[in-house]
């Protein structure tokens, strides 16, 4: 891609409106939670991102709050962490939001899509199950799918939050590779019901998602 | 101090299963929870306003549709006036024959239905599934997936499953991209293994139709209905909007049925506390009411939940024996994995196995499981061997018939060709002959090379944006040389312009022709009624590759 000026003034823009943004948000935390290895706070509403150089984090209702480990118990924080990482190397800025109306990762995903400057979202449950998404594809559709939540390990995790890293900066990456291991039903599909039974109770059909502030201890 | 036993007990694989007791507050619960409501109706003139023990002013959307379009009101009352045990037992009677009980299920309610099949052990659960099948004839359907999407294996795995006897294929995808080549793939390769066979590529819903419309597909099952309204409405959906997709199948002359089961509510955590058969009884007056002609039901891929608590696969064969009361096809699952114990596997296909539905599997899976891109199915291509020893243990016809290693090499053979060719013709991305080798040879994708992703991916999507239909892949096959193939999946796509596979619990065999409910209704009253195994089918199915002809022994 040929990078003229005009071009980069306008990402340097985007990038200084950002940081002011940042730095205008409310402090005045709603709601903080500490959960194994960090501090979350809610900082109001979140907003439609203008930076298409970011990605935004959507998590499911009871994340790091109720529930605070995956379902073969990684910390939460640590997923958090791995993604991240992942952006960052690409270069890529990571905003985390929380998603209230729905606990189904497909809308989480799409949610946190339709609020992101590049149109790239990633959607994570408590129980660990993620989607890469882009706000245009169909909420039920996806652009990378990992569905049995007890496969992903954090060096995958760093490998979605790379690739998604990849989407927004309109490169088509190689997916992660999938994973497949036809026992985790027999094995977690019960635990999996209860957990997402207790992620549900704390969906609220009628709240918007709200900005979070991620702090590692 | 650990009992030894207990300690050996403990390593055996039906013990590394999950289980839980009932928590019937949240739906945690088979069947017969205390919270399930009471049957009852009332009816005023023809609007029923009165269902479950719920007025009309406190339908949810699911009451509502059922109520106006699921329901034969003109039987309505005295159906439900009629005692659920004295239904029961007409479901097992074999003197009272399948019109007769559909007559009452056809006319009753979620709760009554339940009801009517609580008072059934599961033995009689089986005599019903005997009888209320809706085809003839039972038939199986299988997955052909791998974790690497490769199409070329997805073309010869067809292409062997169509040589084993099923009647109808399913495929999905790792990445949702590679849709369109896995739809091409699968119903290229089956249709090279056996003329007239029927495929689907489960993905999204409106890509799902879109895939459909193209004529890469012949049917599609993966329209999900749920029993709760919030379940519904998670996925942004009514049970007017399924209705409405089904039409849009109807009217292209694509067949399709409804997905649901046990199980599924409760795994997203919105069962509003009944049971699990209660809310698939209700997902089920939802199929019969949108008029759609089948159901692909049996907890599908939510088996690990009714599973896991008491009765649950007794449920599982309720859910199966109410599809058939309410005059649906049935794709009676069985498909996905809920155990690590080989004993549970079997005893839970036990119920369709024997009895026969229409498609017992939907599906068993055509690759060793972990090619399985459902999360692996309770059989699989593994298991072959074990399937057509069982039915020929139990003079079963279970949909598979035995196959040679010479047989199953060719048609793979033919069906790796037949895409290698079709991708040079389409200008898509090279297939080697190394890769049509593999494909003809392989176990699974462990044994397939890679493929440049990205590059497939890229010319996957271009395809569709050319407008690259059915009839394309015809004339690319035709100018191949593969004018057979050209010719079958031509008479598919005729298929749905003629329209009378779209009767309910369709399939074709070799030479086009449609066996339904309609020509082949299932006729069962008793022993030597209903579906017989013919001499020549049954000497087919004595003649496992490993048996020895002791005539021919010194």
């Amino acid at each position: 891609m040929a990078i003229d000026e005009k071009l980069l003034k306008s990402v340097i823009a985007e990038v200084l409106k950002e940081m002011n943004a940042a730095s205008d948000a409310p402090v005045a935390a709603e709601e903080v939670s500490a959960s194994e290895g960090m501090t979350i706070a809610e900082v109001g509403d979140a907003q439609k991102g203008t930076n298409p150089n970011e990605v935004v984090l959507g998590v499911a209702p009871a994340f790091g709050v109720s529930q605070t480990k995956n379902i073969v118990g990684i910390p939460h924080s640590a997923i958090i962490k791995e993604i991240m990482a992942g952006l960052e190397e690409e270069g890529v800025a990571c905003r985390i939001v929380k998603v209230y109306r729905t606990s189904d990762v497909s809308f989480v995903a799409h949610d946190a899509a339709e609020l992101s400057g590049s149109g790239i979202g990633i959607g994570i449950q408590s129980k660990g199950t993620t989607v890469i998404h882009q706000k245009d594809l169909p909420p039920l559709s996806n652009l990378e799918l990992f569905p049995q939540c007890p496969l992903i390990d954090l060096e995958t995790y760093r490998s979605i939050g790379k690739n998604a890293a990849k989407y927004a900066k309109g490169e088509s990456p190689n997916p992660v590779p999938v994973r497949n291991d036809q026992m985790a039903r027999p094995k977690y599909q019960a635990l999996s019901a209860v957990l997402h039974i207790k992620e549900t109770e704390h969906a609220d059909r009628n709240k918007a998602p709200k900005a979070l502030k991620v702090e590692f201890n | 101090m650990r009992s030894k036993r207990f300690e050996y007990l403990d390593q055996r694989p039906v013990n590394q299963d999950g289980y839980a007791l009932d928590w019937p507050e949240v739906g945690f619960i088979a069947m017969n929870s205390p919270f399930d409501p009471t049957p009852s109706i009332k009816i005023v003139d023809g609007e029923v306003v009165e269902m479950d023990g719920k007025c009309k002013e406190d339908f949810d959307m699911l009451d509502a549709f059922i109520a106006k379009y699921a329901i034969n009101l003109d039987f309505a009352e005295e159906a439900m006036a009629k005692d659920s045990l004295e239904i029961a037992r007409m479901l097992v009677d074999i003197n009272v024959n399948r019109s007769e009980c559909l007559k009452y299920t056809t006319a009753v309610t979620p709760a009554k239905l339940v009801e009517i099949v609580g008072n059934l052990n599961v033995l009689e659960c089986m005599m019903g599934i005997t009888k209320m099948r809706c085809r003839l004839k039972p038939a199986n359907q299988c997955h052909v997936t791998n974790v690497k999407d490769n199409m070329i294996q997805i073309a010869a795995d067809a292409a062997e499953a169509a040589v084993r006897g099923f009647a109808e294929m399913e495929t999905t995808v790792g990445i949702v991209r590679y849709a369109p080549f896995n739809a091409l793939a699968i119903m290229l390769g089956a249709n090279v293994g056996r003329p007239g066979i029927l495929t689907q590529c489960a993905v999204e819903e409106a890509t799902e139709l879109d895939l459909g419309m193209r004529g890469y597909t012949a049917y599609a099952e993966t329209v999900s209905v749920y029993g709760t309204e919030d379940v519904f409405m998670d996925g942004d959906d009514t049970p007017w909007s399924k209705a409405f997709l089904a039409s849009c199948y109807a009217s292209r002359g694509v067949k399709m049925r409804f997905t649901s089961g046990t199980g599924s509510e409760v795994q997203m955590g919105m069962a509003e506390g009944k049971s699990m058969l209660y809310l698939e009884a209700r997902c089920l007056g939802v199929t019969r009411g949108a008029g759609v002609q089948g159901t692909q039901n049996g907890s599908v891929s939510c088996i690990g939940v009714p599973a896991a608590v008491p009765g649950g696969i007794r449920a599982v064969a309720c859910e199966n024996l109410i599809a058939g009361m309410l005059d649906l096809e049935n794709a009676s699952s069985n498909d996905q994995t809920f155990t690590h114990s080989d004993l549970r596997r079997v005893a839970r296909s036990i119920p369709q196995f024997i009895p026969g539905t229409d498609y017992i599997c939907s599906g068993y899976s055509a690759t060793p499981n972990y090619d399985n891109m459902f999360a692996g199915s309770n059989w699989d291509a593994d298991d072959y061997d074990d399937w057509v020893i069982i039915q020929r243990d139990l003079k079963v016809d279970a949909g598979l018939v035995p196959a040679t290693e010479d047989e199953v090499v060719a048609a793979r053979n033919k069906a790796a060709r037949a895409i290698q060719a079709i991708f040079r013709e389409l200008g898509l991305p090279e297939i080697t002959d190394e890769e049509v080798e593999a494909g003809t040879y392989a176990r699974g994708s462990q044994d397939m090379p890679d493929r440049d992703v990205v590059a497939d991916l890229k010319a996957a999507t271009e395809m569709l944006e050319r407008g690259v239909t059915g009839l394309d892949f015809v004339k690319a096959l035709y100018k191949a040389g593969f004018e057979d193939v050209a010719e079958s999946v031509f008479n598919i796509q005729k298929a749905k312009v003629v329209g009378d596979y779209l009767h309910t619990a369709s399939m074709l065999d070799d030479k086009f022709h449609v066996i339904s409910a309609v020509n082949s209704p299932n006729c069962y009253e008793g022993p030597m009624t209903g579906y017989q195994i013919s001499p020549e089918l049954w000497d087919k199915l004595s003649r496992i590759r490993t048996a020895v002809d002791p005539s021919k022994i010194n």
